[in-house]
């Protein structure tokens, strides 16, 4: 038995170990290298260096907020989707997946077209006599983007987390005598904590390291922490520093996963 | 340690690639890494059927996304066309390979004499690249959104222009708007210099739309922005498609830029390289791709046999840089002059 599993696992093993081990062993040796290959903590230090701080405090602020508007968006639409016949729900969720068949890419080359000054958005605006809004190129726009590409990753772990509640559950609930608020808050949205932990983290994780978002729908005005690192490879070929505050960011997600883990005692979520 | 992960990524590499790696080295082939929408792409189909050698054309940005590429050789390219300071750059770390002129004929004789002096700026004693399109960084603005004239890059400052600017999203020429600005050299290592354009470029940054690089074209073509910073050769392009729009070259000077074409010291196929060039500086050739690309060429072969007399005498495409003051070329700033500029700009950014 234990021989055979050794053997299915193996080809799941050496795709690991090819395409995340040694990845990251090379991530962590050269963010704590120099160019020379002396080792270093000059480039997890650099975190500190102004352009940098700015760069991961306006990311961890936009990952934050996008996360929190998917979960206020996110959790009624799982609920009603729960309460819906077979039928009806597929139909829903089907509607809901549909956008992502398309390109992420050009999901969001579309909300530019959209925004643009002289955009659809502004098109129609200033056709009712109304003033245009400065829409793209800004922070606002980044969040927009963020909560509209992510919005599904949040949308089906709480639908999975909440359908599997049984109903007799809150039968037994209201029997005790529990309102609707009561029962809410103290069977409903405890039994789906997995849910909202495996949501939250492939919202929040995504959105904080993202750097083409930023770019499409930023101007290049607003800078991310994940553009800093695209930058510091593609532009300025400096791969010590790039890898240094990708571990740096590493780091912010794992306390991320450390803290949703304290609120998580079935482990369910983490099956992520 | 990094020879062991380079060997390990190299191990990777030729597991994926086994199949088509071999392919490669059976046919004839160059491998070209250019500019974006540098080329005409007839002139490269010409060239497959001349000489029966398979182009393998890669495209990049800026000069900044094409080095890291080129240094780590992962890539195999054959030859290149970085701008000036780039090719200063790659000839100081040794990646360059000398040209034989005896292979490049239609170089030697079509290329006129002035470039090759300008060129000297970045190759000294022209060994390592042919030059195939030179210009100026100037504004490009909208007649019909801003009624004064455009003169000086102070302009790219006024609040009356807010959300309608749009400057270049790469380090070096944002920087050289604001040194230019300033009277500064835009080649300067002095720290207080740097650090007042760096507050110039903050300072400008809210009434700023966008940095872009090669949206810049689109987004002035569709009126969506008012004033840009912008390269000669795509200025032709954009009055093509938008006659409102107009370019200047600002009263404090401005960079003269050469992309040349070198061939990479380590090119596994030298002499389709040295054929691809050669190719590329034939009268017609040059012709065709100037036509295309709307870049100004100084093949002066080429030159000589456009038909159009506006465009042949366009002083965007065609420049009397002697009557421009202070113009300069781009120098290669060091390794640490580089990261200096790069964390200035990633302030100027994030502010």
């Amino acid at each position: 038995m234990n021989s055979k599993r050794k053997i299915l696992a193996a080809p799941y093993i050496s795709w690991s170990v090819l395409f995340i081990i040694v990845p990251l062993c090379m991530i962590f040796y050269y963010g704590l290298t120099d160019r020379s290959g002396a080792f270093s903590l000059e480039n997890i230090i650099a975190i500190t260096s102004v352009g940098h701080a700015r760069a991961l405090r306006r990311s961890i602020l936009l990952s934050v907020i996008s996360t929190f508007l998917c979960f206020i968006l996110a959790y009624p639409l799982a609920m009603i989707l729960t309460g819906m016949k077979k039928n009806q729900h597929s139909f829903i969720i089907l509607i809901f997946i549909l956008p992502m068949w398309m390109n992420f890419l050009l999901r969001t080359l579309a909300w530019q077209t959209l925004l643009e000054k002289t955009g659809v958005i502004n098109n129609i605006l200033t056709f009712f006599g109304l003033p245009r809004l400065k829409l793209i190129n800004t922070s606002y726009a980044i969040v927009l983007g963020m909560v509209y590409n992510f919005l599904p990753f949040m949308v089906l772990p709480l639908y999975n987390a909440l359908s599997k509640i049984d109903e007799n559950v809150i039968n037994a609930a209201k029997d005790l005598g529990a309102n609707k608020i009561q029962t809410f808050f103290r069977v409903i949205l405890p039994l789906s904590v997995p849910g909202i932990i495996s949501g939250v983290t492939m919202v929040f994780v995504p959105a904080l390291t993202t750097f083409i978002i930023s770019s499409l729908l930023g101007g290049s005005k607003v800078l991310l922490i994940g553009n800093v690192i695209e930058q510091e490879f593609t532009q300025a070929s400096n791969w010590h520093l790039g890898s240094g505050l990708s571990i740096v960011l590493m780091i912010f997600i794992i306390i991320n996963m450390v803290i949703t883990a304290l609120f998580d005692k079935d482990g369910e979520g983490s099956a992520l | 340690m990094k020879r062991l992960f380079m060997i390990v990524l190299a191990a990777g590499i030729m597991i994926t690639s086994g199949g088509c790696g071999s392919g490669n080295r059976e046919k004839d082939v160059v491998i070209v890494y250019n500019w974006g929408e540098y080329v005409d792409p007839d002139t490269l189909a010409m060239f497959e059927e001349e000489t029966g050698i398979e182009v393998i054309y890669d495209e990049f940005e800026t000069n900044e996304t094409m080095y890291p590429k080129i240094e780590s050789g992962a890539a195999g390219y054959d030859v290149v066309c970085p701008s000036d300071y780039m090719i200063n750059k790659m000839i100081q770390n040794n990646l360059l390979m000398e040209l034989d002129f005896d292979n490049l004929p239609n170089a030697k004789a079509n290329i006129g004499s002035q470039y090759w002096e300008q060129a000297r700026g970045f190759d000294p004693e022209n060994k390592y690249s042919v030059p195939y399109c030179f210009g100026t960084v100037g504004i490009l603005y909208n007649k019909t959104m801003i009624e004064e004239p455009i003169t000086s890059w102070a302009q790219l400052w006024d609040e009356k222009y807010s959300d309608d600017i749009l400057m270049q999203d790469s380090v070096r020429d944002a920087f050289m708007v604001a040194e230019k600005l300033y009277g500064y050299s835009m080649n300067t290592l002095d720290p207080d210099e740097l650090q007042t354009v760096k507050d110039a470029l903050i300072a400008q940054k809210p009434i700023v739309q966008a940095y872009v690089i090669d949206q810049v074209r689109d987004k002035m073509i569709g009126n969506e922005a008012a004033i840009g910073v912008i390269y000669s050769g795509e200025a032709i392009y954009t009055q093509y498609e938008n006659p409102d729009l107009e370019y200047v070259i600002p009263k404090e000077g401005t960079n003269v830029w050469i992309d040349s074409w070198v061939i990479l010291k380590n090119a596994p196929h030298k002499e389709n390289a040295e054929k691809f060039i050669d190719f590329m500086c034939r009268a017609d050739i040059a012709l065709k791709n100037f036509e295309y690309i709307t870049y100004s060429t100084p093949n002066v072969a080429a030159w000589e046999l456009i038909e159009d007399e506006e465009i042949k005498n366009s002083p965007i495409a065609f420049p009397d840089l002697s009557l421009y003051p202070n113009l300069e070329t781009y120098v290669y700033l060091g390794e640490e002059g580089d990261s200096l500029y790069n964390e200035l700009w990633k302030e100027v950014k994030s502010y």
